[in-house]
């Protein structure tokens, strides 16, 4: 039951702050933040005191085990079509559920001052995004998966359409907004097919109508179907992903969010894709990912290098972010299929480091353009001489996107580059070139943004009598210091995070092994 | 006639008897509120009948003579209908309050409709399908120009008028081929002539095709559609919703009983061109829409769109597909019955235009938050996303298509829901962008016919999500339809 209170807390707490904005503008606020604090202390005490050492993912591909999770649900919903709410939470779902309700406080502070509009309205969006997300993450049935995939657009899409920002020359937020629904909702479809084909395939093998996880994944299905089902869940997440060519929503989006939304759209909604690819697209459909691979990887290491040099030549800030999290994201795709043990553990640590570090470069860029009224890089310069706080905080994470050992981003991409070494070098030493761009970009942008001569004010900021910008409030340095210190103890003590994740990592390595024993033998489909 | 048959035929006679107790009381006593309650009432006292068959009368299927049968199927038709048929007339009763000539006629007109929507639900011979039509069309006419001095109005009625007069002489004409050929009249007969449709029958086909072109024409299905965006446009906003729900609704359980229900599967020949009236009517319905800045025409290319969803049932053979039909008849109705119901309750009272076009509809929320919040509930579910019923609907006809291998059906429908989701999100984003700086909230008041309208759009909402987060209900309702 606690499973289904970590869902429906936020959604509660949403209706309550949008209705509360009639009393005050700050009851919101805070009915918000109460709400994902206690979510998030509720699921730091799951972690304390839950055994993690036990997963069901893909438990039939390993034989003689029963599916086991640490804590799982299951209640009738929809007994004709076979579909009932069924949750399940291990190592890998608590760390990101953790992470959601986390990145979830953060998104509710750093809007604290920038959402003066119908904040009650924001808060319900915002909440039931996040609410939608913890579904995500903790559905092990297919259509209850695919509801909440679908459903946690529609806040996003508002947060975009109606508190973004209408930069200059971009094409308006609506049009964000729009082109970011089409094409995750239109990619979304094309798993439903995947996943009601194999739910077809399974009535015909079996007789039973069922949208569950443990069921389906003992599906027969021949090498083509397996083959054409594996590519209709890629294609859902290589857009969520998003994966280089399909990623053109995402600098788009950014570039008109506010920053709650992009912060909780790269901290998160980033991340169900790459979830939803070790839980559900791996151990469905094995042989066909293994064989899917080096395709697979290739387009990873697309995505580091196109996302790099893109980056390299942006010169709005929160764009930029944007192209460096497709050239992170890279990396977690490069990871997922090569399917080594050290690799997937990487997986685990990156999906976490990137969502602190894209999700702080993001509240910066939020906090930079409340005092500067701009987002060009060109137009910053110097900034290092007007503020005292800011500039070093945002070398800080500037380092950590750059892979600076020491802080989380280093251990995930070094482990997921030794762990991709042995699967496939060659994709591993392109990779690995990914590092220096992002050097290069990640320095540059330090270069430009706060070292030289300080540039003309642009128009609406003004110094105070210091002759120095405003500096972060206590607010802003308070989760700043706490992502900082979150950041250096994912990179000095990785091992919590590792051990955490260690079972549904082994599981999906498992699944990896047995897939390329098994096609090594003979491709005739069905599974073992 | 048995005991047992006119009490199968309870529903239809008492709709029959408000028609009539209606027409009294205009003549007597010309008073709005009153004649809508007495149309009211008949039709719930009919929407109970159906209600008592369906839950405690055993739900047997009854032959009354060889025109009708009331089973299963046509009892959750007729509950359907009449559900729907009762939203719109609370629809009326707030649109043309303020109406300044007659305006208690409208609800006879209405009524007559719904007494031909329930006759199509029962049909199960050629003449009552005649009868079930007209009667369908003919009031609906008459409530297309409604306005009777407003040249727009006229115009949408003539129109209306020449294209289904000729639609209702094709579906005939070829009818009476099929007779021709078979020698029979009754629907099974029919359907039995569709099965084995082929080119050395060329009677049958000739038939089978004016049939299709005939039915087409009523459901809106491309290429038979260009009536529909005009004279949605023209209608005043309760009679489109009528158009878009009730009179479509009729229609495509007679659809059901002719393509479904026979013994034998229809021939390849109708399925192909089947496929064909599918695929055109989600892609150009879509496409069309796209463009449209009246929001009635763009709601009319919307719902070519969702029959040709809709159609995707037909092609699928076995009773999953014709519960999918009676979910996403369902989940569409109440959808459909919203969006309409906001757009009437925006125009009302009746002025010189209805609110229309997009611009009217612009920074909505900030006028109208409570209508503005159906409205986006109601575009979402369009749109067919989860949480609303419209996803649930979607659902179960992707579902449909996918157990029988229609690739190409579910992908054109994946193609045009991915075009839709651009224009009912245009409109969606229209409602709230902002007009002036408001945080405050300005609700403006309303009377209370528009209070009553509002409840009702408040109760479709509500029955829109309540589908779409538990729709087992609904399923298991809409079983009946594949009792038979």
């Amino acid at each position: 039951m606690i499973l289904v209170w970590l869902i429906l807390i936020p959604f509660i707490g949403g209706l309550l702050s949008w209705q509360s904005e009639r009393f005050s503008l700050r009851m919101p606020r805070w009915i918000a933040l109460l709400t994902m604090l206690g979510v998030l202390v509720t699921s730091i005490c799951l972690w304390a005191t839950g055994d993690y050492s036990i997963t069901g993912t893909g438990f039939a591909a390993v034989a003689g085990k029963a599916p086991t999770w640490t804590i799982e649900f299951q209640a009738q919903w929809i007994p004709s079509i076979g579909a009932s709410i069924h949750l399940g939470l291990d190592g890998l779902s608590l760390m990101l559920v953790v992470l959601t309700n986390l990145i979830g406080v953060l998104a509710i502070t750093c809007s604290w001052k920038e959402i003066e509009r119908n904040v009650g309205f924001f808060h319900l969006n915002l909440l039931w995004n996040l609410g939608g997300v913890v579904g995500i993450f903790l559905a092990l049935d297919m259509f209850l998966f695919f509801f909440f995939w679908e459903m946690m657009l529609v806040p996003m899409f508002f947060l975009i359409a109606l508190w973004g920002h209408n930069i200059p020359g971009g094409k308006g937020r609506v049009y964000a907004a729009i082109k970011f629904f089409i094409f995750t909702q239109a990619s979304g479809f094309l798993m439903l097919l995947s996943i009601l084909a194999m739910v077809f395939l399974h009535q015909q093998a079996t007789g039973k109508l069922s949208f569950d996880y443990h069921d389906l994944l003992n599906t027969p299905m021949s090498a083509q179907a397996e083959w054409w089902l594996m590519l209709g869940f890629f294609g859902a997440f290589a857009v969520k992903m998003p994966i280089v060519p399909f990623h053109t929503w995402l600098p788009d989006a950014h570039g008109q969010a506010p920053t709650a939304g992009s912060v909780d759209l790269a901290g998160i909604l980033l991340k169900t894709a790459a979830y939803g690819l070790l839980r559900f697209g791996i151990p469905f459909f094995p042989h066909a990912s293994a064989a899917f691979a080096p395709v697979a990887m290739w387009l990873g290491v697309l995505g580091v290098i196109y996302g790099a040099v893109v980056a390299f030549s942006q010169t709005d800030i929160k764009r930029f972010v944007a192209y460096t999290s497709i050239s992170h994201m890279g990396f977690i795709v490069i990871g997922i299929y090569a399917g080594t043990e050290q690799a997937l553990q990487g997986v685990v640590v990156q999906m976490i480091a990137h969502g602190l570090s894209a999700g702080a470069l993001f509240i910066l860029c939020g906090e930079i353009y409340e005092r500067l009224h701009t987002r060009d890089i060109t137009k910053m310069g110097g900034l290092w001489s007007r503020f005292p706080n800011l500039p070093p905080i945002l070398l800080f994470f500037s380092a950590a996107s750059l892979g600076l050992p020491g802080l989380g981003n280093f251990v995930g991409e070094f482990l997921i580059l030794v762990g991709s070494f042995e699967a496939a070098p060659l994709v591993t030493i392109v990779a690995a070139s990914g590092l220096i761009l992002a050097a290069v970009y990640s320095l540059y942008l330090v270069q430009r943004a706060l070292h030289g001569a300080p540039q003309p004010l642009p128009e609406g900021a003004h110094l105070n009598k210091q002759g120095k910008l405003k500096d972060l409030s206590k607010r802003e340095l308070v989760m700043m210091m706490s992502l900082m210190a979150l950041l250096l103890g994912l990179g000095l003590y990785p091992q919590l995070v590792i051990d955490t994740a260690h079972a549904p990592v082994q599981a999906v390595h498992a699944i990896y092994k047995a897939a390329t024993a098994t096609s090594a033998v003979a491709v005739t489909g069905a599974a073992p | 006639m048995t005991p047992v048959q006119v009490w199968a035929l309870l529903p239809l006679l008492i709709a029959t008897a408000a028609i009539v107790a209606t027409m009294l009381a205009i003549a007597i006593y010309r008073h709005h509120r009153f004649c809508a309650s007495v149309t009211v009432v008949g039709m719930n006292l009919a929407l109970l009948a159906v209600a008592y068959d369906i839950f405690f009368g055993g739900n047997t299927t009854v032959v009354v003579t060889g025109l009708m049968t009331i089973d299963a199927a046509a009892r959750f038709g007729m509950g359907l209908i009449l559900v729907t048929s009762l939203g719109v007339l609370t629809l009326c009763h707030a649109y043309f309050e303020g109406y300044k000539k007659n305006r208690e006629e409208v609800y006879l007109l209405i009524g007559l409709g719904t007494l031909g929507a329930l006759t199509l639900a029962c049909a199960t011979h050629a003449a009552t399908l005649l009868v079930g039509i007209e009667l369908l069309t003919l009031p609906m006419i008459g409530g297309v120009a409604y306005a009777m001095d407003e040249r727009r109005s006229i115009e949408g009625g003539i129109k209306y008028l020449i294209l289904s007069a000729a639609a209702s002489a094709a579906l005939f004409f070829g009818v009476a081929l099929i007779y021709a050929q078979v020698g029979a009249l009754d629907i099974e007969a029919l359907s039995q002539a569709l099965a084995v449709a082929s080119l050395d029958q060329p009677l049958v086909l000739a038939g089978s095709a004016m049939m299709l072109a005939g039915l087409g024409f009523k459901l809106s299905l491309v290429p038979f559609h260009q009536w529909t965006p005009d004279v949605y446009e023209a209608a005043p906003t309760p009679i489109t919703a009528f158009l878009a729900t009730v009179s479509k609704l009729g229609v495509f359980v007679v659809v059901l009983r002719l393509f479904h229900y026979g013994a034998s599967p229809v021939s390849p020949l109708i399925l192909t061109s089947l496929v064909g009236l599918s695929m055109a009517s989600m892609l150009v319905g879509s496409l069309l829409a796209l463009r449209q800045n009246n929001l009635k025409r763009l709601l009319a290319y919307s719902s070519i769109a969702h029959f040709g969803y809709l159609t995707i049932v037909l092609v699928v053979p076995g009773d999953d597909a014709l519960r999918a039909a009676g979910v996403y008849l369902a989940t569409y109705l109440v959808t459909s019955l919203g969006v309409f119901g906001v757009m009437a309750l925006v125009s009302s009272p009746m002025g010189e235009r209805d609110a229309e076009h997009i611009d009217d509809y612009r920074g909505l929320f900030w006028r109208r938050p409570y209508l503005t919040s159906i409205l986006t509930a109601m575009m979402l579910s369009l749109a067919g996303i989860p949480l609303t019923a419209g996803f649930i609907g979607k659902f179960a006809v992707i579902a449909a298509g996918v157990g029988d291998a229609q690739w190409l059906l579910v992908g054109g429908l994946i193609v045009s829901s991915a075009i839709s989701i651009y224009y009912y999100l245009r409109v969606v984003a229209a409602l709230f962008s902002a007009v002036a700086q408001g945080s405050e909230r300005v609700t403006e008041s309303l009377g209370w016919a528009q209070s009553f309208g509002g409840f009702m759009l408040l109760v479709a909402m509500i029955v829109m999500l309540f589908l779409g987060v538990y729709p087992q209900p609904l399923y298991l309702l809409s079983s009946q339809l594949a009792l038979h």
